[in-house]
């Protein structure tokens, strides 16, 4: 990316990642990765299994311990706060191995987020948009099917009152009729204002859903193509993700 | 009198109390144990210390201040889990990111210290404390005599192990506590201060030590090594339950009271030994514990 767009104007942005960098240890893995989230946008990063896509949800969550470079939200700098304070700013976090507790019931995992800001969705509303949580609500979290794991993922983050999403995976693995419900979920919270960054394999469901996507390779932003050009982009992304 | 197989029922009665009351006893500290362990992979050595700290915190109150017994059961626990809270801020919690070996090293120590103050401060003949006058006396149920504290202790025991499990287990922040024992992390990504919450339960965990530490103090003479005599025993309690598990560790407390006192009657001689031979049983066939989840 050229180097005017590292010192781009980060007021208007809902999110601002600027030369993000993060380590597992020894191992280097995002490399300096650059990308804007405007308010109400959804923004995809696509790219390969390892490309470093994960990571960068959790390093702007805070939830790795090695990282650097800047990564402002709202307009505050995130990088040394740890994730609890990240999540009491305004931004929920959806892991792609959903976190369901085992030792709680469905209700319990959809409560168990704190309420950070008022104007979240309440319990009532969460259960209209996904019906099939209502009746097993005194279910261990871990008996769901897994469309259901990945619904109580993202149906307990809805009720906390942060607006800014990063969702990592949620269709992976799932039924395609299972993918269309969140596909309209997703449509739903956009329209109510959410701003979503998701992480995605899954190329036609993210065409489906997203304003813009970024593709990440060996730990940076190697290109950005906005969905109405996806059509006369497919060759390079095919290149790029190797489908 | 009716016997059971050649045993007057007063000395099964009498053994089956004694059980109870050991069980009583086992349950408290066990239960701390498993809460401590359950969040932070930490098995508390120290725990025997604590126990006896509540005893002798509940001695200094009455003999150098005047607390009487009963608001030594609310202050004492108080007392000594502020320690607990000091000491997890300042030791323990340097200590997570390295094996929970490190961590049964340092409690153990600290077990050391703290009664090695104890010993020099108040020598080891032990010190008396009588029983609140509301308790002292007892009852005849017509098959046996019930000492009134003895009762009390059983009835104190079972409240505070059933509301430690009903706050855990059916309450908002006992899921904040079950969430965090799965899975810190991501407990902590939705906003919740997790190391505050580690403070809090090792806290907690040595304020049930020290209150079983109130209750033990009129029964037994308060010296520095109640805690260490009675922590060996409570530890194969732990086991034999099944590490964290808040339920099993009640359970099996109460359980392995009540064998022991059996075994008294039946057969004396294995008394002191029944706990471990059902550990090593245990241990052979469900090493996870009773309880136990495995992992």
């Amino acid at each position: 990316m050229a180097d005017a767009a590292r010192k781009l104007d980060t007021s208007s942005s809902a999110l601002a990642v600027r030369d993000l960098q993060a380590w597992y240890d020894e191992s280097h893995i995002l490399h300096g990765i650059n990308f804007d989230v405007a308010p109400g946008e959804v923004v995809t990063l696509l790219g390969r299994n390892g490309a470093g896509k994960t990571t960068t949800l959790r390093a702007i969550m805070g939830l790795i311990a090695k990282r650097a470079g800047a990564v402002q939200f709202e307009g505050r700098e995130l990088i040394a706060l740890p994730a609890r304070t990240i999540a009491r700013l305004g931004i929920a976090f959806c892991p792609e191995e959903r976190g369901i507790f085992s030792a709680l019931s469905v209700d319990e995992n959809l409560m168990l987020p704190p309420v950070i800001k008022p104007g979240g969705l309440s319990r009532d509303d969460v259960l209209t948009m996904f019906p099939n949580l209502r009746e097993r609500l005194s279910s261990q979290g871990t008996k769901l099917s897994g469309g259901e794991q990945q619904m109580l993922a993202i149906a307990r983050i809805l009720r906390t009152g942060a607006k800014f999403l990063l969702l990592d995976e949620p269709t992976e693995g799932l039924a395609p009729v299972i993918v269309q419900q969140i596909g309209r979920t997703l449509a739903t919270l956009k329209n109510q204002g959410f701003t979503i960054v998701l992480v995605e394999q899954n190329f036609h469901f993210a065409a489906s859903v997203a304003d813009r996507h970024y593709v990440v390779e060996q730990g940076r932003v190697i290109d950005m193509i906005p969905n109405t050009e996806i059509q006369t982009n497919l060759g390079k992304l095919h290149a790029y993700l190797g489908v | 009198m009716f016997e059971l197989l050649g045993i007057p029922p007063q000395a099964l009665f009498g053994q089956l109390l004694l059980g109870l009351i050991n069980g009583s006893f086992y349950a408290l500290l066990s239960l701390g144990l498993a809460v401590i362990f359950g969040l932070l992979n930490i098995i508390n050595f120290s725990h025997g210390a604590q126990y006896m700290m509540g005893a002798f915190v509940a001695w200094m109150g009455l003999t150098w201040l005047g607390i009487p017994y009963w608001g030594a059961l609310v202050i004492v626990p108080l007392v000594v889990g502020t320690t607990g809270v000091v000491i997890e801020r300042l030791m323990i919690s340097k200590l997570y990111h390295l094996d929970h070996l490190y961590g049964l090293l340092l409690t153990f120590g600290l077990a050391l210290i703290i009664q090695g103050l104890f010993r020099n401060g108040f020598g080891v003949s032990g010190l008396p404390y009588s029983i609140p006058s509301q308790l002292s006396g007892g009852t005849n149920l017509g098959f046996m005599f019930l000492p009134n504290y003895r009762a009390w202790v059983v009835v104190a025991s079972l409240i505070v192990c059933f509301g430690t499990w009903f706050a855990i287990e059916r309450t908002r922040l006992g899921a904040y506590l079950r969430a965090a024992t799965e899975n810190p992390t991501l407990v902590g990504a939705f906003g919740i201060n997790v190391p505050r919450m580690i403070t809090l339960t090792y806290g907690f965990g040595v304020a049930l030590a020290a209150f079983a530490g109130v209750l033990a103090a009129p029964i037994y003479s308060v010296n520095p090594n109640m805690g260490a005599d009675l922590i060996i025993v409570v530890f194969a309690v732990v086991v034999i339950g099944g590490m964290g598990s808040i339920l099993g560790a009640i359970l099996t407390g109460f359980g392995l009271g009540i064998v022991e006192g059996l075994t008294k009657v039946f057969y004396p001689e294995a008394s002191s030994v029944a706990i471990f031979v059902i550990m090593a049983i245990v241990l052979l066939f469900k090493p996870a514990g009773l309880f136990g989840r495995t992992a």
